[in-house]
């Protein structure tokens, strides 16, 4: 089992999830979060004053998934979260141990 | 700067000081009722030896309304005009505190106006210099005109119109130091300026002082009004030092549409503001009325250009500032000049004030929200534009200004500057030390990083 972590642009949460939903994921946590990557943040000018904004904000998709659908769901974000300008986001994949399904106590894939 | 050891002082001593405050203003309103009651035995007695030989004054209807509904457009400027435009500029968690700084000076200043303000600004003559106190308590001044004041509206409906006046000039210097005062300083503040400042600059322009005498123009208030107020907050930034943070801190506006709606009523009131100047619902107060929407029109559209060439983006804040500064400009020239010269002034006030707002960064003052840019550097602009655009075919009572081939008039509008920017930086530097000796300037640190809503008056905006 894998954890993808996507750090995307809030406009495109709506694009990624359908896409998501069509290949069979089940489930998602979303997160609102802020952060920045090599975009650096941006300017706002009061009267003449410029303050250097350098959280973004930026929504972030977690998806727990077997093995076997990790290279789907990468190239799925991938294409739908997608804008070709700098800032689009990152994906982080890592091991996952353990998933429970808590209802009904079910354990490892059968529980994603 | 702000004494350090009498900041830690008073802030050990923080409750005495507010209550020291609010005793101080108790005090003076029981002083005030009872010469109050005294004021109501010398009035009868004036008006059984005032009634021989005046010339009876006929109260016009039609001017009696607008002026009195001038009055309430220059309240609403105050408050809540001016309450929300600098409410929406600070940070969240001073909105509160600086919303009261307009509200409570509007209530304390129209006290001290009534008691013995009015009397000081618009009494009888005293050397060119100050009124005497023989309208103290407002006796004598009742519903019969005043010959110069106004000859077709009750005296009392002109008192009431430069009431609103004296209230807002103070109010307007509260955004220099906004997010640091300390309350009890504020009051103080406010009510010593309303009285040694503002008073005295009203009487040399408009109550029959030396100003007026040698002939300056200053229709609604370029000197009396922006520029004591612009001066005095640059002396206030001055004095009273950076916010924490200053300069590293993210200090952008909390609320703009606060400010927004703000910008819109003090653009309304300042249709009574400057029309209503003409005393009389007449074609004087129409064309105040058309030079002051056309300034604050071409000011607000000179900067939103000037700001998205040397920016590239045209802020709605800017357009909101311009609009205010073109407004503030031709406030002294409102009733002398055609709507042509109202559009070159309020295009010069768009550049100018955009500019000065912009260098102020580089000062290494905090005038937190830009009163020394748009009211000081409007206000001087407007009172010497006034002395190049002034003509008598606009109003005859007037004068020709320097295009009108007057230049002596422009010399007079510079000596109103130079004297209306010296005197006000003198005595808001002496009040200043006043007030701190007293009460202390400046809140503890720890309670400006709290916030003036929580600190000064345990309360927040929002929850």
């Amino acid at each position: 089992m894998k954890m993808i972590e996507a750090i995307v642009k809030p406009f495109k949460l709506d694009e990624v999830k359908d896409a998501l939903l069509e290949i069979g994921v089940q489930g998602m946590t979303v997160t609102e979060v802020k952060g920045f990557g090599r975009q650096k943040g941006h300017k706002e000018t009061y009267r003449g004053q410029e303050y250097t904004i350098e959280f973004v904000p930026k929504v972030k998709i977690e998806v727990a998934v077997q093995d076997s659908q990790v290279q789907r769901v990468l190239d799925t974000i991938t294409r739908t979260a997608k804008t070709g300008s700098i800032g689009d986001g990152k994906i982080f994949v890592r091991d996952l141990g353990m998933a429970v399904r808590i209802r009904t106590g079910e354990t490892g894939d059968t529980a994603l | 700067m702000t004494d350090p050891n009498n900041e830690r002082d008073c802030t050990n001593r923080h409750m005495g000081c507010h209550r020291m405050a609010a005793l101080t203003i108790a005090a003076v309103m029981l002083g005030a009722l009872v010469l109050g009651a005294g004021s109501v035995a010398i009035a009868q007695d004036s008006s059984a030896i005032g009634g021989g030989a005046a010339p009876v004054l006929k109260v016009d209807t039609g001017d009696t309304a607008w002026v009195l509904m001038s009055s309430a457009l220059v309240l609403a400027m105050t408050m809540p005009g001016l309450a929300l435009f600098y409410g929406g500029l600070v940070r969240s968690k001073n909105i509160l505190g600086t919303i009261m700084h307009s509200l409570i000076i509007l209530c304390l200043v129209s006290l001290i106006w009534i008691f013995f303000g009015y009397s000081l600004a618009f009494g009888p003559d005293k050397g060119g210099l100050i009124g005497g106190l023989d309208w103290i308590g407002l006796s004598g001044v009742g519903s019969d005109p005043h010959p110069v004041y106004g000859p077709t509206i009750p005296h009392q409906v002109f008192m009431l119109f430069q009431l609103m006046f004296a209230a807002i000039t103070p109010a307007l210097i509260t955004g220099a130091f906004a997010e640091r005062m300390r309350f009890s300083a504020l009051l103080l503040f406010a009510a010593l300026w309303s009285v040694v400042i503002y008073a005295p600059v009203a009487h040399w322009i408009w109550g029959g002082g030396w100003l007026g005498k040698m002939g300056a123009l200053d229709f609604a208030g370029g000197a009396v009004v922006h520029i004591s107020s612009g001066v005095s907050a640059l002396v206030c930034a001055i004095v009273l030092g950076k916010r924490k943070g200053y300069g590293t801190d993210y200090m952008a506006p909390h609320n703009l549409p606060f400010t927004l709606l703000g910008t819109g009523l003090l653009w309304f009131g300042w249709f009574g503001f400057n029309a209503g100047s003409a005393l009389g619902a007449n074609g004087l107060a129409g064309s105040a009325f058309l030079a002051t929407h056309a300034a604050g029109a071409t000011g607000a559209l000179v900067w939103m250009c000037t700001e998205w060439m040397h920016r590239g983006k045209p802020t709605v804040l800017g357009v909101a500032s311009g609009a205010v500064a073109g407004l503030a400009t031709v406030t002294p020239g409102a009733g002398y000049v055609g709507p042509m010269s109202a559009i070159a002034i309020g295009a010069f006030a768009g550049v100018l004030c955009y500019f000065a707002v912009v260098w102020k960064g580089r000062m290494g003052y905090d005038d937190s929200l830009d009163v020394v840019g748009i009211h000081g550097v409007g206000g001087v602009f407007g009172i010497l534009a006034t002395g190049l655009f002034a003509s008598k075919a606009v109003n005859a009572a007037g004068a020709d200004g320097l295009f009108y081939g007057n230049a002596a008039q422009f010399g007079i509008q510079a000596v109103m500057v130079v004297a209306v920017a010296a005197f006000s930086v003198a005595g808001t530097w002496l009040i200043l030390k006043v007030v701190d000796a007293s009460v202390g300037l400046r809140v503890s640190p720890e309670d400006e990083s709290t916030g003036l809503d929580l600190s000064q008056h345990d309360e927040r905006a929002y929850s």
